[in-house]
């Protein structure tokens, strides 16, 4: 046997039994019930949504009616939760505070959605000065704290729900773009893209119907996070006093409200910082459950 | 091995099981291998991807990925097993006594740690050494591996060699506390050709120089004739054939054997045909009843399909699994012996 | 230090832009800016002397020039409401910001590496899925509340901690400081434990850390000095990121805990209506954004001796 030749053929290469079984254990792990945090998350916001979107079944009051006689109650039958220190029942507000709360964010996540997926499509797939111009902006937008840059909007604009989806949209939409951006690079090199270029259809049309689809997935994930920050602003906001204006009722208020009474009454404040949490935990889950099952991790 | 004494092997390993645990059972990635590895001497573990040769070399060091574990067997190192033996007193043999190196030099190399650092590294840990000392040992050794300019590359970090100059790193590494053993994972896989040469040419010397026995896995057959004396041939995580190396390349006992010398070009014996061996590596999880090599064997029989025969010495100095090795004498003498 | 130049050099636009929309703020404020800023008390020359000071009846780059020409000379404008030059109250409140951002960052750094390093070395355990968990509470948990819950807990009711303020010297500091800045720090960890996590186990699964194994190196040196040294890097990133975050955490963290930073500043003066302060503060935390970015990149380079040798 002489020293130089080429390695021998000998069965076939890298399909070892072992990657053949991980082969076959991929599909599994992609039915999207077998996820646990997935369904425990859609369990979580399932049942939020539930109770706050069908408040009037669960409760018999008012948000906002005030009881003087029966201030600062601790946990009883006619009062689930107690009262506040103006009488207002605390369940009530818990659950019609959450449906203003949600109600905000979910909406506001959708505009900074559509507009840095947009302007992160163009970036992408124009590349050029166009690309240049958008990613400066998302370089100075970026440098500002959220937070700093939202209250400071929230500040010129004016309080009120209008102001948090100006501000939102004028802040948020920069983390949509940089991933959209992202995933079109890389997607625009495939094939599939050649192929409609060749075949004569528009950009317009090329990126609307054939890339977005396919590059949208990371926006979604990412705007299950962004909707949890955006709770976050919104009840921080509101916990300032320069979100949702009483007599609304909503988490922030409640928290800032009970502050007070800390040392004496500290479910006040408690309850609705857990709820915030809770919801936060849901949604973070469903976006950890949507991350493990639509990239093939290991 | 009938003509050595059982004292004058340096590593014994004795029925060797590592077993892997995945999503669809328990892989017997090592089932029952047996090796013994005598001082001074190059002994080659063949076998394709996913055989458990890999996996052999690991679990004699017990530097197995997490999955993996060793379920029985004995690795005799001057009369201590390796397999009982704790992790700290495990740790006093790696690297001193048995040392190991890998395929992949970049990533088998730390990026963000000075090469220099790396070779002094085991003589500090385990000799004692201070910086000063083992700086000068390390330097030792990069000339010794024939690193140029090693007072200048003390300083480098692996991205700046190329390919071969990080083996021959690993090697350094290796040398750098004495040990009697060094396993080697096929490190020249990822080279090219002529650095592959090299980098064989630079380890027999080596062990020639200081003794140390060697432990070479590959699938490249002709490596093995290089380098090494003997020989295991490795199938579906068994030893199915072993022996001096050059008699078992040119008369195989064992089909499969057979099988990848007649499907590995040669350039200076040309054949009239490569042929590949049919089928592919079975399942480790399930394996094969009887002999694992009988799906894809020319030669099976009714009792191959029964019993998984063991390895067994059937001259001196040869060992050979198969029940019926005389047809592959047969088929060597039949077909022409252009080996 | 070319890579220092190089990359300082590439700030400059991004500064200028955070000028840009420093200055641009005040035209977003509806109707007339002056009257809707001085509001109850807008009378027509105060209005005239702040269209004058602003420099509102001039063209938009007259504006901008006027404004740039200010900044450079360190002259951030008047308070409306103190009447004393905003530089001057932004130099003197700077500093409890900068304490509370360094301990917050210090902090979250001794807590994530510990807690990711469990998680990472026993993987899909009770603990690595303790650890992941957790964290996302972490991740929806507004952080005043958390303040006020420390703070009334800690400081109030077993009074372990001042409750508010800055403290005097730098014990007075550790000590008084100690409750906003673990604010600040759980509000960090989930993102941080999470990509230190991700590269333990990238770094743990090497080949370079079997290598290591195989020459027999002891644990504690294996894990500091080939895989915690490796793994920091793509957490450094990640760190350097979110110090966005980090720092606009301390705005309502300091809020809660009465410390005197600029964020404090900056929120009573969206409360006194006192623009130039809010404007001002927001351009110093987008600079401050900026430079910390710049310090991450040479902290990178500095750990990855890849990047350096880039072209």
């Amino acid at each position: 046997m002489s020293a130089v030749s080429i390695t021998p053929a000998a069965g076939s290469p890298e399909s070892s039994s072992q990657a053949g079984a991980a082969e076959r254990a991929q599909p599994r792990r992609h039915r999207w019930y077998r996820q646990p945090a997935l369904m425990a998350g859609l369990a979580i916001v399932g049942l939020i949504l539930f109770l706050v979107i069908a408040a009037p079944i669960f409760t018999s009051y008012n948000p906002d009616a005030q009881n003087l006689n029966a201030t600062l109650q601790g946990v009883s039958a006619h009062h689930l939760l107690g009262t506040d220190q103006e009488g207002r029942d605390t369940w009530t507000r818990l659950l019609y505070g959450g449906r203003t709360d949600l109600r905000i964010a979910f909406i506001a996540v959708l505009f900074p959605f559509c507009l840095g997926t947009i302007l992160g499509s163009l970036a992408g797939y124009f590349g050029g000065w166009v690309d240049l111009v958008i990613m400066r902006l998302v370089d100075i937008v970026v440098a500002f704290p959220f937070f700093v840059l939202i209250i400071a909007l929230v500040f010129v604009l004016g309080p009120g729900e209008r102001s948090i989806y100006v501000a939102i949209t004028l802040v948020g939409w920069v983390s949509y773009a940089r991933i959209v951006r992202g995933e079109i690079l890389v997607a625009k090199r495939q094939e599939y893209v050649l192929a409609a270029q060749s075949g004569g259809l528009s950009n317009l049309r090329i990126i609307g119907r054939h890339l977005l689809p396919n590059v949208i997935t990371q926006a979604i994930i990412y705007a299950m996070s962004d909707i949890v920050q955006d709770i976050l602003a919104i009840v921080t906001l509101s916990y300032l006093g320069l979100g949702i204006q009483p007599p609304a009722p909503d988490w922030g208020t409640m928290i800032s409200d009970g502050q007070n009474f800390l040392t004496t009454h500290w479910q006040l404040t408690t309850i609705p910082g857990v709820a915030v949490v809770i919801t936060g935990l849901g949604l973070s889950l469903i976006g950890d459950g949507l991350a493990d099952l639509l990239r093939p991790g290991q | 091995m009938g003509e050595r004494s059982v004292s004058q092997s340096l590593l014994q390993v004795t029925d060797l099981r590592v077993e892997i645990a995945s999503r669809r059972g328990i892989v017997r990635a090592v089932d029952g291998v047996s090796l013994e590895i005598p001082a001074g001497e190059a002994v080659g573990l063949v076998g394709e991807s996913g055989s458990g040769k890999s996996m052999t070399l690991r679990a004699m060091l017990g530097v197995l990925p997490s999955e993996a574990r060793i379920t029985g067997g004995q690795v005799m190192l001057d009369g201590v097993d390796l397999v009982q033996l704790g992790h700290a007193e495990l740790n006093k043999i790696r690297g001193t006594k048995i040392a190991m190196i890998f395929q992949e030099p970049m990533s088998a190399l730390n990026p963000v740690m000075r090469v220099g650092h790396q070779i002094a590294e085991g003589p500090q840990v385990h000799l004692g050494m201070n910086r000063a000392q083992s700086a000068e040992r390390a330097l030792e050794l990069m000339r010794r591996v024939g690193i140029p300019d090693p007072e200048r590359r003390f300083r480098s970090f692996p991205h700046e060699f190329s390919g071969g100059m990080r083996q021959r790193v690993m090697i350094a590494i290796a040398l750098s506390c004495e040990p009697s053993v060094i396993l080697c994972d096929e490190p020249t896989t990822a080279l090219d050709v002529t650095i592959q040469d090299q980098i064989l040419r630079l380890l027999a010397r080596l062990c020639g120089e200081s003794g140390t026995s060697l432990v070479f896995v590959t699938h490249d057959l002709p490596v093995v004739a290089q380098l090494c004396h003997q020989l295991a041939v490795m199938y579906a995580g068994q030893i199915v054939e072993r022996g001096n190396v050059q008699d078992v390349l040119t008369q195989p006992w064992h089909p499969y054997t057979l099988g990848l010398v007649r499907s590995a070009p040669d350039v200076d014996h040309p054949r009239s045909s490569l042929v590949a061996i049919p089928g592919s590596p079975p399942s480790l999880i399930n394996p094969p009843a009887g002999c694992r090599f009988n799906p894809r064997c020319k030669f099976a029989e009714q009792d191959c399909l029964v019993t998984d025969p063991p390895l067994r010495l059937v001259a001196a100095g040869r060992a050979t699994a198969c029940l019926h090795h005389d047809r592959c004498l047969e088929a060597l003498r039949t077909e022409g012996a252009d080996l | 230090m070319t890579f220092v130049l190089r990359r300082l050099v590439l700030l400059v636009p991004t500064a200028l832009g955070v000028t840009i929309i420093a200055f641009f703020m005040i035209h977003l404020i509806p109707g007339d800016p002056a009257r809707t800023i001085l509001g109850i008390h807008a009378t027509p020359q105060k209005i005239a002397i702040l269209h004058h000071q602003w420099g509102l009846d001039r063209p938009l780059a007259d504006q901008y020039w006027l404004f740039m020409d200010r900044l450079l000379h360190g002259n951030l404008g008047q308070s409306l409401y103190y009447g004393t030059s905003v530089g001057g109250l932004i130099t003197s409140r700077l500093p409890p910001t900068l304490w509370l951002i360094i301990y917050a960052g210090v902090l979250g750094v001794v807590i994530s590496i510990p807690l990711a390093m469990i998680a990472a070395t026993r993987k899909d355990g009770i603990r690595d899925h303790v650890v992941r968990v957790v964290p996302l509470l972490g991740l929806g948990m507004p952080s005043f509340w958390l303040a006020l819950i420390l703070q009334t807990v800690l400081a109030v009711k077993y009074r372990l901690f001042p409750v508010t303020g800055y403290g005097s010297g730098i014990l007075g500091h550790l000590h008084t400081m100690f409750l906003p800045s673990l604010t600040v720090a759980i509000a960090l960890c989930p993102v941080v434990i999470r990509s230190l996590r991700a590269s333990m186990l990238n770094v743990l699964g090497a080949d370079f850390v079997t290598t290591a194994r195989a020459k027999g190196i002891p644990g504690h040196r294996l894990f500091v000095r080939h895989v915690l040294r490796n793994a920091v890097i793509p957490a450094v990133t990640v760190l350097g990121i979110n110090i966005g975050f980090l720092i606009g955490g301390t705005v309502i963290v300091e809020q809660v805990f009465a410390v005197p930073g600029i964020g404090n500043l900056m929120i009573n003066s969206i409360f006194q209506r006192d623009f130039p302060v809010v404007q001002a503060v927001a351009l110093v935390f987008g600079i401050m954004v900026v430079l910390v970015n710049l310090l991450t990149d040479m902290a990178y380079a500095a750990l990855d001796p890849r990047v350096r040798f880039d072209r």
